[in-house]
């Protein structure tokens, strides 16, 4: 059953060094238990993004935080390429397994009903089987007599954690996931998911038709913490926007490693509220 | 309020890309594509379906990031758009980075849902606006997503066409290879091979792009910039002349 959690850095202190840890995309970014997670010095992480990831992933690899990552894409989006990334990618600092966007979600699926693989269409013919030789070719058994049908196999993931944040969470820690449906995926795959909530409310979500068909029961929750404004600077939909000016002003500093080491010991790892 | 022409003219060749076509998705960084598929959308009286990743306009929003690719699987999405940053002669394209794996000498973000949704939606048109031997090589460095398939490997979908800033390629899908269909104004074949680092088959003659009617231009900067500013506010800005409101923001 779900801990509800005093604060947002005993959620960090929850997630062990060298977990394999699975986040969400743009929408959803924990971004206040990201920085929790560096302040308390994280390492050697096995990142999982779901499918892709922008700053979330970017601050983990400029921290140090992170040994591998397994990704479809990091980006900054309309502000370029994600500079962090880019170097301990090109240096081999930080390993990565590359992935597409499909791939990854057919992982969580296979993941979430205990099955070893999931069989997906296209890849055959992308370089990305050579780099991945866990991606398996494999003929498919129900095909056309005397046919060949080669289809892709791909390995189940169970990431140790799931980290995501949400608009809402009960103090059972039943958490309300609005249209990120994706999220159940990587919760019932996940062997713990941990989550912040702009606010914990004192009903039950799961008691109420019109947010119950979007929780997910708190039997797949670990933790959560309350944490006002938990993904800026990324957006929160129908609360914020993302902060665009700090995430240029980020991407400006981190051009060098220079000037990403002043940028970390300065404005970096502050929470929102002292960064106002 | 004035646009940017050579912007302008692109979002209409990729609109006429559209014709006939049911249902379209646009998929991240692609503002492009996100205001052609607008257009070809007010052409088809309601006939085409139109969703764009990142909108959260009504009309345009997306079920989910799964959804997208469970579809295309199902053949329900016609057409898409992707780009590289190298794109080769047999249509080959590369997201991933330069030098040797993992990207030695230039490392872009990844290869995102290439891998799956070039196989699998049937009219795939890429666009790349930088057209110079640098983008459009004789043989990427890294396959993101192949062009083209044995025949025991099933696949529905592929390149379509090709638009660059200097002209329009269609993909002839028995031959593995581009044709070059019309280049832009200013442009003639000479200078496209000159800056294409693939070979390609060329008609004798090849005509101009028509440039953009006055009705599309006005349709574009009127109608579609106020809806691709909501994914895309710094092109509506940029490009199209539209800024957006103070109280909508």
């Amino acid at each position: 059953m779900a801990e509800i959690l005093p604060d947002v850095e005993s959620l960090a202190a929850a997630i062990p060094d060298g977990a394999m840890l699975a986040v969400f995309k743009d929408n959803g970014v924990a971004m206040e238990a990201t920085r929790a997670l560096i302040r308390r010095g994280a390492r050697d992480l096995h990142l999982v993004t779901v499918p892709t990831s922008a700053f979330q992933a970017e601050l983990l690899i400029a921290a140090g935080c992170v040994a591998t990552i397994e990704t479809s894409g990091v980006t900054m989006w309309e502000l370029g390429q994600a500079p962090a990334f880019v170097r301990a990618v090109k240096s081999g600092a930080v390993r990565i397994r590359d992935a597409t966007c499909p791939a990854i979600y057919a992982q969580l699926q296979a993941g979430e009903k205990g099955i070893p693989f999931m069989p997906l269409r296209g890849l055959i013919g992308s370089d990305l089987l050579k780099v991945r030789p866990d991606f398996k070719v494999i003929e498919n058994p129900f095909g056309p007599d005397g046919a060949s049908d080669p289809i892709v196999a791909l390995p189940a993931i169970r990431p140790d954690v799931a980290l995501f944040h949400v608009a809402k969470a009960d103090r059972r820690g039943n958490v309300w996931i609005d249209r990120q449906a994706e999220l159940r995926s990587l919760a019932h795959a996940a062997h713990a998911s941990y989550v912040t909530a702009e606010e914990i409310v004192d009903h039950d979500l799961t008691g109420h038709e019109a947010t119950a068909g979007a929780t997910i029961p708190a039997s797949y929750i670990a933790g959560v913490a309350h944490a006002p404004n938990g993904a800026w600077p990324m957006a929160m939909p129908g609360r914020y926007a993302s902060d665009t000016d700090y995430l240029a002003r980020y991407c400006q500093a981190a051009r060098s490693a220079e000037g990403l080491a002043r940028w970390l010991a300065g404005e970096g790892l502050a929470c929102h509220a002292a960064a106002e | 309020m004035s646009g940017h022409p050579a912007k302008e003219l692109l979002i209409d060749v990729v609109a006429r890309l559209l014709e006939g076509v049911r249902s379209v998705a646009v998929g991240v960084l692609s503002p492009i594509a996100g205001s052609a598929a607008m257009l070809a959308q007010s052409r088809a009286a309601g006939a085409m379906q139109v969703q764009i990743i990142g909108s959260t306009l009504a009309t345009y929003r997306t079920d989910g990031g799964v959804d997208l690719f469970d579809a295309a699987g199902q053949g329900r999405i016609d057409a898409f758009f992707l780009s590289g940053g190298q794109i080769d002669g047999r249509g080959n394209i590369n997201l991933l980075g330069v030098g040797d794996y993992p990207g030695t000498t230039a490392r872009w973000s990844g290869s995102f849902g290439s891998a799956y949704l070039y196989y699998l939606v049937p009219r795939v048109i890429l666009v790349r606006e930088e057209h110079t031997k640098r983008t459009l090589v004789d043989k990427v460095d890294f396959i993101s997503a192949a062009g083209t398939s044995p025949p025991n490997v099933h696949r529905t979908g592929g390149p379509h066409a090709l638009v660059t800033g200097r002209c329009l390629f269609m993909f002839d899908k028995a031959r593995g290879r581009f044709r070059l269909e019309s280049v832009h104004p200013g442009e003639s074949v000479a200078s496209v091979r000159e800056n294409t680092g693939f070979d390609f088959d060329c008609p004798d003659t090849v005509p101009e792009t028509p440039p953009p009617s006055a009705a599309t231009l006005k349709a574009i900067r009127r109608d579609i910039a106020p809806k691709i500013a909501d994914p895309y506010p710094k092109f509506a800005a940029e490009v199209l002349g539209y800024t957006v409101p103070e109280a909508a923001q």
